[in-house]
């Protein structure tokens, strides 16, 4: 019946508007969207050559080209989706090859952030990167270069700054975007550098000592708060301050305390086909003060070395020019310096890096990368690195924050 | 008397106090692209405060997610998304980030325009080797006024539902909406009649719904796959074509490259056409009407003097 009454309405309709086509050809009807999980592979395979004979010397991060020739450091299998109503879920766990080809697991990320918090709340819980600045959150995918600014490597270690824990965010109700938040997490373990880390020798050249978790204090503390304004309607500019502060276990009452400032600048044209032309300056300042106790030697049991508070201190800034579609070129400045104290450390001592690159994504989902590396370790010697980074990615892309 | 003055005084006071607090404060209504947010003025009328994220000139599919985005889409009561995988790669983290169940998706505030539709181009297959293709269908969809017609009505329900004060407002503007987009179209049907069945290239695969609507071929596009760049063996197939078929026009998007398309025409004796789909694409098409106006009489002026 409906129908019927249809049908005449249409026909006058056709012909009241020659032309018209009312029945779209080819049509259909959405298919159902939405997934109870998205899940990503991405793959970094890297090949490149140095002069430093060591290379492990100045590459430390663990998804860094550490191998003369061919070396896959990073693939991820991303996995995301809603919980429920309440919780969106998150896992990341990486696979790679180390420098001698074996292949090495670990859970890298697992957490959930919770979606239906009142008074602008959220909460982050499970293992996660840390907050603390720009670059230490990102998974090496959305990396502008193929290994990490050294004062990370230095003050995160090679895996970056993170742990098992909870962070809580507040967006600020200012008129423009301020977000604080803070991370209480657990200070041991290979991804807690600069705390109650298994490596910590590397920082102060002692045994690590036996630390049981007691008090408040015994936990990673890492609040940030960070704001941001759009210059122009094509500039933007995001400011931030990050802190962690927690137990080291260079001895059973040692603390150590991270500074951190970061800034990122971006301007894209009001025109811009696929997000090109733009250009992009991002720049992090770092400083630690560990608070290293008497300790025994690593090396010699019989000698013990003297408490003392190590300063370092660096930073670096990349800018980046999209100059056209899929085309960017960046240069990254590296320096790094530390306090001269009883434990001598190549580690900490003073070094500068220069990166220029050149980037050519054929689309969103391949890169092809090449750099170049001047690494100037003032004391020791200079070398010349040459990378060459591509990339792959299969299933869902997850979409790149600002 | 003073006292008189001061006793009226006070309770006008009160009554500016309570009547401000009582008006019913503007429906905060947050747009992806320029084109839904112009719709939802015609609708929303002085009811609604709405704001796009995108700006008219640029890709909608490479959107910057800024913080600003962020505090927009935490303070608003309506989203209005065009959904199937337009905004896929800015949008989620904007969402996850401006913690606003109010437009979280299946949520009274959240309006997915291409749910609202008949959509174009679904696959029956896909992988990316075919370039970026949705696997929900194609998503440029608003430039059929029918579509545009679909989405309005959505509006004004959705509107009403979540602004029951105004619903009255929202009825009428949606009526007068429509009574326009009527007129209009007859008009650009008379315009495109004497087109019926000519032949155009696009840069992206974004004219598919005008061509459908207004019988018009699109016979080839300058990207050899969507979001894929032209390369130089497959621009020389699309001058052959353009000349096989004696296409004669070349529709490009403010953010698609001019100089590609122009470089196409030169040697195929076509000319470019600057045809923006979102409203402020071009300086005095600043509405949905104003900006199909201008899309019909550049593409019918364009035709024309090609007889």
């Amino acid at each position: 019946m409906m129908k019927a009454f249809i049908a005449p309405a249409t026909l006058v309709a056709a012909l009241a508007l020659p032309g018209i086509v009312l029945d779209a050809q080819e049509s259909a009807p959405a298919r159902p969207a939405g997934a109870y999980m998205n899940v990503g592979f991405v793959a970094l395979t890297n090949a490149g050559w140095s002069t430093a004979p060591n290379l492990a010397a100045i590459l430390q991060g663990d998804h860094d080209p550490k191998v003369r020739g061919f070396t896959i450091p990073n693939t991820e299998l991303t996995l995301d989706g809603a919980v429920d109503p309440y919780f969106k879920g998150f896992g990341n766990i990486v696979f790679k090859l180390d420098e001698n080809g074996e292949t090495g697991v670990e859970l890298e990320e697992a957490f959930v952030i919770t979606t239906a918090m009142p008074a602008n709340l959220q909460v982050k819980l499970g293992q996660f990167f840390t907050e603390f600045g720009r670059q230490n959150p990102l998974h090496p995918h959305s990396w502008a270069f193929v290994d990490q600014p050294v004062i990370l490597s230095r003050l995160f270690g090679p895996e970056g700054l993170r742990s098992q824990g909870v962070r809580l965010s507040w967006l600020v109700p200012t008129p423009w975007y301020s977000e604080a938040m803070v991370t209480v997490a657990n200070s041991t373990n290979g991804t807690t550098f600069s705390f109650r880390s298994e490596e910590s020798s590397e920082i102060h050249g002692g045994v690590p000592v036996e630390r049981a978790v007691l008090e408040a204090g015994d936990m990673l503390v890492v609040p940030r708060v960070a704001t941001s304004f759009d210059l122009t309607s094509g500039q933007t500019l995001l400011l931030g301050a990050s802190g962690a502060f927690g137990p080291n276990n260079s001895g059973p009452a040692a603390r150590t305390m991270i500074y951190g400032i970061d800034g990122f600048w971006k301007w894209k044209s009001a025109t811009a086909q696929q997000g090109f032309p733009f250009m992009s300056l991002q720049a992090e300042a770092l400083l630690r003060r560990y608070e290293a106790a008497a300790r025994t030697d690593v090396g010699d049991s019989t000698v013990t070395l003297p408490a003392g508070t190590f300063g370092d201190r660096g930073g670096y800034a990349q800018l980046l020019w999209g100059i056209r579609p899929r085309i960017v070129a960046g240069v990254r400045a590296d320096v790094a310096n530390g306090d001269v104290t009883a434990f001598a450390s190549d580690f900490r001592g003073d070094r500068l890096r220069v990166s220029p690159n050149l980037t050519w994504y054929p689309t969103e989902f391949s890169k092809l990368r090449f750099q170049y590396n001047y690494d100037n370790r003032k004391t020791i010697r200079r070398d010349h690195s040459f990378w060459v980074q591509f990339e792959f990615l299969l299933g869902a892309h997850a979409a790149h924050k600002f | 008397m003073t006292n008189r003055f001061i006793r009226s005084a006070a309770v006008a006071l009160v009554a500016l106090a309570v009547g401000a607090a009582y008006s019913a404060p503007k429906l905060r209504v947050v747009a992806t692209t320029a084109d839904l947010a112009s719709i939802a003025r015609e609708i929303g009328g002085d009811a609604v405060d709405v704001v796009a994220l995108a700006k008219p000139t640029e890709d909608p599919h490479f959107v910057d997610a800024k913080p600003s985005h962020i505090v927009t889409l935490n303070r608003a009561d309506v989203l209005l998304d065009g959904g199937a995988e337009l905004e896929l790669g800015w949008l989620p983290p904007l969402l996850e980030s401006s913690r606003n169940a109010r437009i979280a998706a299946g949520a009274a505030g959240r309006l997915s325009a291409s749910h609202l539709v008949k959509m174009l181009e679904v696959p029956s297959t896909f992988d990316r080797s075919m370039g970026d293709v949705h696997s929900q269908g194609n998503p440029h969809f608003l430039i059929d006024p029918l579509n545009a017609k679909l989405v309005a009505a959505a509006m004004a329900e959705r509107f009403a539902a979540i602004d029951a004060p105004s619903s009255a407002l929202y009825k009428t503007n949606l009526a007068t909406f429509n009574a326009t987009l009527d007129a209009r179209l007859a008009v650009w049907q008379r315009q495109m009649e004497p087109h019926r069945g000519a032949k155009i290239v696009t840069y992206h695969k974004d004219f598919v719904y005008l061509a459908n609507r207004f019988n018009l071929e699109v016979v080839e596009t300058l990207e050899p796959k969507p979001g894929i760049a032209p390369s130089a063996a497959h621009l020389a197939k699309v001058i052959e074509a353009m000349k096989a078929t004696s296409t004669r026009v070349i529709l490009v998007q403010p953010y698609q490259n001019r100089r590609t398309a122009e470089t196409v025409a030169r040697q195929a004796g076509a000319v470019v056409l600057d045809i923006s789909q979102q409203p402020g694409g071009h300086q005095n098409a600043r509405t949905y009407f104003d900006m199909m106006d201008y899309m019909i009489s550049t593409l019918a002026a364009a035709l024309g003097s090609q007889k």
